[in-house]
């Protein structure tokens, strides 16, 4: 019953790991670029949705939806006034500049909520499932958590295969010289990424709060860095491959906190992906990319 | 009236047929200069509503570099484009593409990993009127814009018999059917002016004939101007009706094809080193 229950919270977690690596994969595929920050709209939302619940005493739902709101609107904005005027530039300035962005939202946090941890009073308020005479408990969360993850791959599939502006985003993510001769807003393209990748994080920092209620401005960092993981270990730009990295890292979490050492678990994930890159350097789903020379 | 003056002048490539129509395309001055260097010095054309012309030119003459200008790409640093009489200067790509400019690419730039129709669909873009919401909830909306744009983009493919291949990934087409796609999508885009550059490369005679009525067929079912850089002297020679000569970012020398063939700058420059061709 002890593999089962490691099992479902690894689902669990592994289903967070995997919104924000939709988020990481989204914006790398379509804008060629890792935003850094994505962790810190995790903890920005993260706060938003709680103080909406503790100050305002929003109903959940309404909650949710201020904070997908919110982190939209931030979203677009770091992308409009960071990366946007760097389009042009290396790689390199765009990444130490997402790392900027990343700092300032930290401090940001800190300046305005202390670093003082909250207790976030879980969003989710459905009774847990007792399964087995009560050996086998799943929290309420935990199943929401689990299928707001499905919901949301099976909606960016959708929308990146089926609507026109996810045609503007293959397209963009292929040529963008050739998409803007094509007619193709590519600057309104990229903020639509990014607001679909930011509003995706605000939910994964309601999730994440409500299953793990401590709530502190560095909250996002780990987080993000294990979503990227998840989305490397998927393969980056890919919407399935970020789904099961996102999974497989959840679950290979729980397994070495639960079988191995709490202390260790990370150093554990983190080889785990060290060795998959090494064996499949384009990770589970990507594509390999030949340089043409 | 003056507009009509204009079309007459000397920069007119040949306009017989257009002479009572205002230009489509009309360069003042155009150029641009790279730290010092003049990549394009002094252009002038006028391009007629339904003309075919062509831009050769030896290799480095700065014939790309014009299509680059005209759309957009790079911003000239002399003298003005005309589009239908309007001043595109102040435009960027998009806005240079939604005013009636599309373009092939020299190395084909298709996007390989979208269907052949769906690379028409993202030219055929500013066309479809849904937003993102009525998408999702597939309204009659969605689906009616979806269903008359596809059966627009298998119409178009038609032009070159490609509709049967709508459904194959763009990456995996044969040479020449990429080079075609790449005329349907720019197509798709609705222009009043086709830039092809070097639409024949890699291609073999038959294909580059068969290319050619194409051409013609695309100018006379669209009404559209289509202008074109190549080297193949017996396309440029066959269905242009008016040719600009660039050598060192310069026009050399306009005209009919029977003009160019005979003048002896052009021959001397860049066809003396052909033959009579």
């Amino acid at each position: 019953m002890t593999l089962l229950t490691y099992i479902i919270n690894g689902i669990s977690l592994g289903s967070v790991y995997a919104i924000i690596a939709l988020g990481y994969t989204m914006v790398y595929g379509i804008a060629k670029m890792l935003n850094f920050a994505h962790g810190d709209i995790i903890m920005v939302g993260a706060y938003i949705s709680y103080f909406a619940a503790t100050s305002f005493g929003m109903p959940p739902l309404v909650c949710i939806a201020v904070s997908m709101a919110a982190c939209t609107v931030l979203g677009i904005a770091i992308e409009r006034f960071a990366y946007r005027p760097l389009r042009n530039a290396n790689s390199l300035a765009v990444l130490i500049t997402a790392i900027g962005v990343s700092y300032l939202l930290q401090n940001g946090a800190q300046l305005l909520w202390t670093s003082n941890p909250k207790m976030y009073a879980s969003l989710i308020d459905i009774p847990a499932l007792h399964l087995f005479d009560g050996r086998l408990t799943i929290t309420g969360s935990a199943l929401v958590t689990v299928i707001s993850c499905v919901i949301v791959m099976a909606l960016l599939v959708l929308i990146t295969k089926k609507t026109k502006v996810g045609k503007a985003m293959r397209a963009v993510s292929e040529d963008k010289e050739a998409a803007q001769l094509m007619g193709i807003n590519v600057n309104f393209t990229i903020s639509v990424t990014f607001a679909i990748g930011s509003a995706l994080a605000a939910v994964a920092g309601v999730l994440l709060c409500s299953s793990y209620p401590s709530l502190y401005p560095t909250l996002g960092s780990m987080t993000g860095i294990k979503a990227f993981t998840a989305a490397v270990f998927g393969g980056i730009g890919s919407i399935p491959g970020a789904f099961v990295g996102g999974i497989l890292l959840g679950v290979i979490e729980k397994f070495a906190e639960g079988y191995i050492s709490t202390q260790l678990s990370n150093a554990i994930v983190f080889s785990v992906l060290i060795i998959v890159l090494l064996v499949k350097p384009a990770g589970l789903f990507g594509k390999v990319r030949r340089e043409k020379v | 009236m003056s507009e009509l003056v204009r079309v007459v002048n000397d920069d007119a490539l040949l306009t017989e047929r257009d002479i009572k129509m205002a230009p489509v395309l009309e360069t003042r001055h155009l150029g641009i200069e790279f730290g010092g260097l003049k990549a394009v010095d002094d252009f002038n054309i006028t391009v007629g509503q339904s003309e075919i012309s062509g831009l050769i030119g030896p290799n480095g003459a700065g014939k790309t570099t014009v299509f680059n200008l005209l759309t957009k790409v790079y911003q000239p640093t002399h003298g003005t484009i005309l589009l239908n009489q309007k001043d595109i200067n102040s435009y960027d790509t998009i806005k240079a593409n939604h005013a009636g400019i599309a373009r092939t690419f020299q190395n084909i730039r298709l996007f390989n990993n979208l269907t052949v129709a769906e690379n028409v669909l993202v030219g055929l873009h500013e066309e479809m009127t849904y937003n993102l919401a009525q998408s999702l909830f597939k309204t009659p909306a969605f689906r009616r814009s979806e269903k008359i744009a596809r059966k627009r983009a298998l119409e178009m493919l038609s032009i070159f018999d490609m509709q049967e291949l709508a459904d194959v990934q763009a990456g995996n087409l044969p040479y020449g059917a990429q080079r075609r796609l790449e005329i349907v999508r720019a197509l798709a885009t609705n222009p009043c002016l086709l830039l092809l550059d070097e639409p024949a490369a890699g291609m073999n005679p038959s294909e580059t004939a068969e290319l050619m009525d194409n051409i013609r067929k695309i100018r006379d079912t669209f009404h559209i101007a289509i202008m074109l850089i190549e080297h193949d002297m017996n396309l440029v020679m066959g269905i242009c009706e008016g040719i600009a000569v660039l050598n060192y970012g310069k026009i050399i020398a306009k005209g009919t094809p029977e003009e160019i063939k005979n003048n002896p700058t052009v021959i001397e420059a860049y066809l003396g080193k052909q033959g009579e061709d």
